[in-house]
């Protein structure tokens, strides 16, 4: 077997940085430059896919490949690296205070993106489980990763997030497993090229198998009926680290049952999960009031769009893609606010918490709205609706209007709660029980400007400059991806 | 075609776009000239297009200046900007109201957010209600009828009354849910025909009976919630009472006409064989509209509420003339349209001077306004009657045509729609004249300073001359339309 080296090049990159940020810490064992080690890492991950770009399969085994650099592997590590780094920066004023440490924190993400960057590359059914467990063990521990200042309360609700997050994942990857074991038992298939529905006495078996795969991998995007664990785990993870659950780890799931429905018909059971994960997380996002739980909750519905347009199997690959980079976008965005509102190392708070917010932070503000809109697929921000149009689109060309008209009406429920959080950041604060002679005053004094540190600006202006840019070019998305 | 004239299409929705990302940086001070400078210089594009026209080939509609450009190829999606005869008069219309909101704000900001912050979200406005005028591709249509949705949403909730938050949700979900049926009647014609140019797909396009069937269905659903028809209107009274005076201007005068002008523009011109089949059912709709607005209207007890519930009625008078499905039917509707949003912008522009002299927009508190203030009560008088479609003035010509075109149309179901119609136009003139018994007439409730402001007067002004000549010269709004009118029914 003959390796391209050159093909592997973003691996080498996502690795490579891994190891970077390990001996850096070890060596300078300073903050900054194990921060710097792990910037310059994801940076190259990027630069690498897009050098490194569509070129022939490697690691073959014959015509079996198990390396396959497509058009969506390569713009799907450049959106892993990103989200690291992105990641990376909105955790930046957290390590400065010492709540997690930075050389293990830096680790640890760079290991998930290099699982992350594998997925999508990943040309056989071993290769793809084997990343998106790469991608999700170090989050079981960043989820938990959390000191505590000499005073500070201590509070476990880290560590039990972490337990939560440990014991669905990996009871999810034994379903995957079981559910690749299945297949290959009746097909022989372990090559995602080979995939084929069985046929025969063992067609049956297959089917399982079929249906078991996507139901681990729904576990990672958590789609209902699989996604009890993302409320809690999101609340008690540190709001970056949520934040990388949010979007980089869903990503992965997505990029997971790209690969199956894809290949095998799932459509039924996708189908299904879809309505269930819209419909349901909308309805239930509703009815929250911390700020945390409401974007879990969001996100859950959002995943419901993306399998809406996995239900079509081949022909919604593109949508379902589109869909999710316009989301996790957005969905950065809008926990990059949330960072930014938040003092160093805080949980997300009620939404109560946030009330005037967008009076005292004008452009903070603005960037919620922004994100908020996007991800009820609604104007300003274009990328939001273009990424709503597309998957109704997809589900009209293809025949499927009755899902369609589940996607649209569910983004109307959507925009009940999300139209909620932004108007509280522009709300009137409460009026006190006592006369004042300046209100405002009183306001300012109880709720300080926070500072938003540099590297969380510099996260959030180049977000949101993508998600504007993104909006009016989506054709550049379209042609990235095909 | 000279080539000034793309650009000036473009120059139309850039400059209040530009505008408002010029107010968001610019300081607070002068926020209000700004807005107003960009609105106006939005005006010289909308007063310079006409001049582009010329007589296209009969039965063809043909833009008179026109924009085409690939944007989104994945989604059918070009950025096809065109002007013609039915478009203009709306967005001569929707730059002169904004020009007039943002003139209005510079003297009397209505209390709640920063006047800056709610001068942009007009900019914005005016930009998406342009772009839907303008929008000769499908999904372009869309994509602008989104953006007005939640500056809109914003304008309630930000600078409304008591119960503003409550309103503003009810508005933001309700379009909501009309606008993402129009996303899937949009995108069913886009899939199904494989391109959504208007102007290719104008008569059907090719598109099959039922595909034509169900995107109707779902326009007019889409549509009758913006416009908003009966049932369907239920958002509209507590929007209106809540909006501030320029967003129930705004929102009355050219956001409704969004609706009428997609049912005319999408509705009619790309599916006219679904909008032959749902005619009766739409013209039995109208006239429930016009029966059911009036009846509501000589129950109201408030002032905006009462004005917000006559918009029922006038819509429907525009809808009976849309479902006629004739030229003249069609004509009128254009016509009611300006009118309505000439007369209820001046309409709303006055319940609000009221009720912000007199605190209150109460009917049973207001009264003798003849007396303590006689120039607001003349005015009053002027509107309420213009709106009540006395002859001579902007309001008589559109529905007048509607009854005409449905008695043309023949058959006994017209006759009777007909019939109802005008009994609802007579309504129309009780709840008026007992409007104005109760606020112009009788002992004096709450006083009112009579002294009217110049910015008062800069908005009103020119309502009040429009609304004259118009009525005495409709073939100001309709000189151009008979031909893009044929052209659509054909």
């Amino acid at each position: 077997m003959t390796l391209d080296h050159v093909t592997l090049l973003p691996l080498y990159a996502a690795a490579g940085a891994a190891v970077l940020v390990l001996l850096a810490d070890l060596i300078v064992a300073r903050r900054a430059a194990t921060v710097g080690a792990l910037l310059f890492g994801g940076l190259a991950t990027a630069v690498c896919a897009i050098v490194a770009g569509v070129r022939r399969p490697t690691f073959c085994a014959g015509a079996e490949c198990s390396w396959v650099p497509t058009p969506l592997a390569v713009t799907m590590a450049v959106v892993f690296a990103a989200l690291t780094v992105g990641v990376l920066a909105l955790s930046v004023p957290a390590l400065r205070i010492g709540a997690a440490p930075p050389g293990e924190f830096c680790f640890l993400l760079a290991a998930s993106m290099t699982g992350g960057v594998v997925i999508g590359y990943a040309g056989d059914l071993i290769t793809l489980i084997v990343g998106l467990e790469t991608l999700t063990l170090p989050l079981y521990v960043l989820v938990g990763l959390r000191r505590f200042a000499p005073g500070e309360r201590p509070s476990t609700a880290g560590a039990s997030a972490s337990i939560t997050f440990f014991l669905i994942s990996i009871v999810s990857t034994a379903i995957a497993l079981l559910g690749a074991a299945l297949n290959y038992a009746a097909t022989g298939a372990i090559h995602l090229e080979h995939l084929v529905a069985g046929i025969g006495p063992l067609g049956p078996v297959a089917q399982t198998g079929a249906a078991l795969l996507v139901i681990g991998f729904a576990f990672k995007v958590a789609a209902v009926p699989m996604h009890a664990w993302a409320p809690p785990t999101y609340e008690g993870a540190p709001l970056p680290v949520a934040a990388y659950l949010s979007t980089a780890s869903k990503l992965g799931g997505v990029l997971a049952l790209i690969a199956i429905v894809s290949k095998l018909d799932a459509a039924p059971v996708v189908a299904a999960l879809a309505v269930l994960t819209m419909t349901t997380g909308n309805l239930v996002a509703l009815r929250q009031q911390r700020m945390v739980r409401l974007l879990a909750w969001s996100s859950i519905a959002q995943a419901g769009y993306i399998l809406a347009a996995l239900a079509l199997g081949a022909a919604g690959v593109r949508s379902a893609a589109v869909y999710a980079v316009f989301f996790v976008v957005l969905e950065f965005l809008a926990f990059g606010v949330v960072v930014a509102l938040r003092p160093p190392a805080g949980d997300g708070g009620d939404l109560l918490a946030y009330r005037g917010a967008g009076r005292r932070h004008p452009w903070l503000g603005a960037a919620m709205v922004l994100a908020l809109a996007g991800l009820a697929g609604l104007p300003p921000g274009l990328a939001g609706m273009f990424a709503k149009v597309t998957v109704v689109d997809a589900l009209i060309a293809e025949g499927w209007g009755w899902l369609a008209g589940f996607v649209a009406l569910n983004a109307v429920i959507g925009l009940a709660y999300y139209a909620r959080v932004a108007t509280t950041l522009y709300v009137t604060p409460p009026k006190p029980g006592i006369q004042l002679v300046d209100p405002d005053l009183l306001e300012a004094a109880t709720h300080p400007r926070v500072r938003v540190t540099r590297p969380v600006a510099a996260a959030l202006i180049i977000a949101a400059g993508t998600a504007v840019a993104v909006g009016f070019a989506p054709q550049l998305l379209f042609d990235a991806l095909s | 075609m000279n080539d000034v004239y793309p650009v000036l299409l473009v120059a139309t929705l850039a400059l209040p776009a530009l505008g408002a990302a010029v107010l968001a940086v610019s300081p607070a001070r002068r926020a209000g000239w700004i807005a107003t400078a960009f609105a106006a210089a939005a005006l010289i594009p909308i007063v310079a297009l006409p001049f582009g026209h010329e007589s296209p080939p009969p039965g063809n509609l043909r833009p008179w200046a026109e924009v085409k450009q690939s944007w989104v190829p994945a989604l059918h999606l070009d950025f096809h900007l065109g002007v013609d005869g039915i478009s203009y008069p709306l967005v001569a219309l929707t730059g002169l109201l904004t020009l007039l909101c943002c003139g209005y704000t510079i003297w009397k900001a209505p209390d709640g957010g920063k006047p800056r912050t709610l001068l942009a979200l007009l900019l914005v406005l005016e930009t998406g209600i342009l772009g839907t005028f303008l929008s000769l591709d499908l999904i372009l249509f869309f994509l602008f009828f989104e953006v007005t949705l939640l500056p809109m949403y914003a304008v309630i909730v930000g600078w409304g009354g008591e119960q503003r938050r409550r309103a503003g949700r009810k508005f933001v979900l309700y379009t909501l849910f009309g606008s993402v049926l129009l996303l899937l009647g949009v995108l069913t014609v886009a899939v199904h025909a494989g391109t959504a140019d208007i102007v290719a797909l104008n008569g059907g396009g090719g598109l099959s009976r039922s595909t034509q069937y169900a995107a109707f269905a779902l326009f007019a659903v889409a549509f009758a919630v913006k416009a908003p028809l009966w049932p369907l209107h239920s958002w509209l009274p507590d929007a209106h009472t809540q909006a501030p005076t320029v967003g129930s201007v705004i929102l009355a005068g050219v956001l409704l006409k969004m609706g009428t002008y997609g049912l005319i523009r999408v509705g009619v011109g790309v599916t006219p064989l679904g909008a032959r089949w749902a005619a009766p059912l739409l013209g039995i709709l109208a006239a429930a509209a016009i029966l059911a607005g009036s009846l509501l209207c000589l129950r109201q007890t408030e002032l905006k509420r009462l004005i917000a519930y006559s918009s029922v009625g006038h819509m429907g008078f525009v809808l009976l003339g849309i479902a006629t499905l004739t030229a003249t039917g069609i004509q009128a509707a254009l016509l009611g349209n300006v009118a309505h949003g000439l007369i209820t912008g001046l309409l709303f522009f006055l319940a609000g001077a009221i009720k912000d002299r007199a605190h209150t927009g109460d009917l049973a508190e207001l009264g003798g306004l003849r007396e303590t203030a006689p120039r607001l009560a003349g005015l009053l008088g002027f509107a309420a009657i213009a709106s009540l479609g006395l002859p001579g003035l902007a309001g008589f010509w559109g529905e007048a045509f509607a009854v005409v075109a449905a008695v043309r149309h023949g058959g006994a179901l017209w006759i009777v729609l007909a019939s109802v119609a005008a009994l609802g136009g007579a309504l129309t003139a009780a709840y008026f004249l007992r409007l104005l018994r109760k606020v112009t007439h009788g002992p004096v409730g709450t006083a009112v300073s009579p002294a009217i402001a110049g910015a008062e007067w800069f908005a009103w002004a020119p309502l009040v001359a429009l609304t004259l000549a118009v009525g005495l010269v409709p073939t100001l709004v309709l000189a151009a339309t008979s031909l893009p009118v044929e052209a659509l029914i054909r």
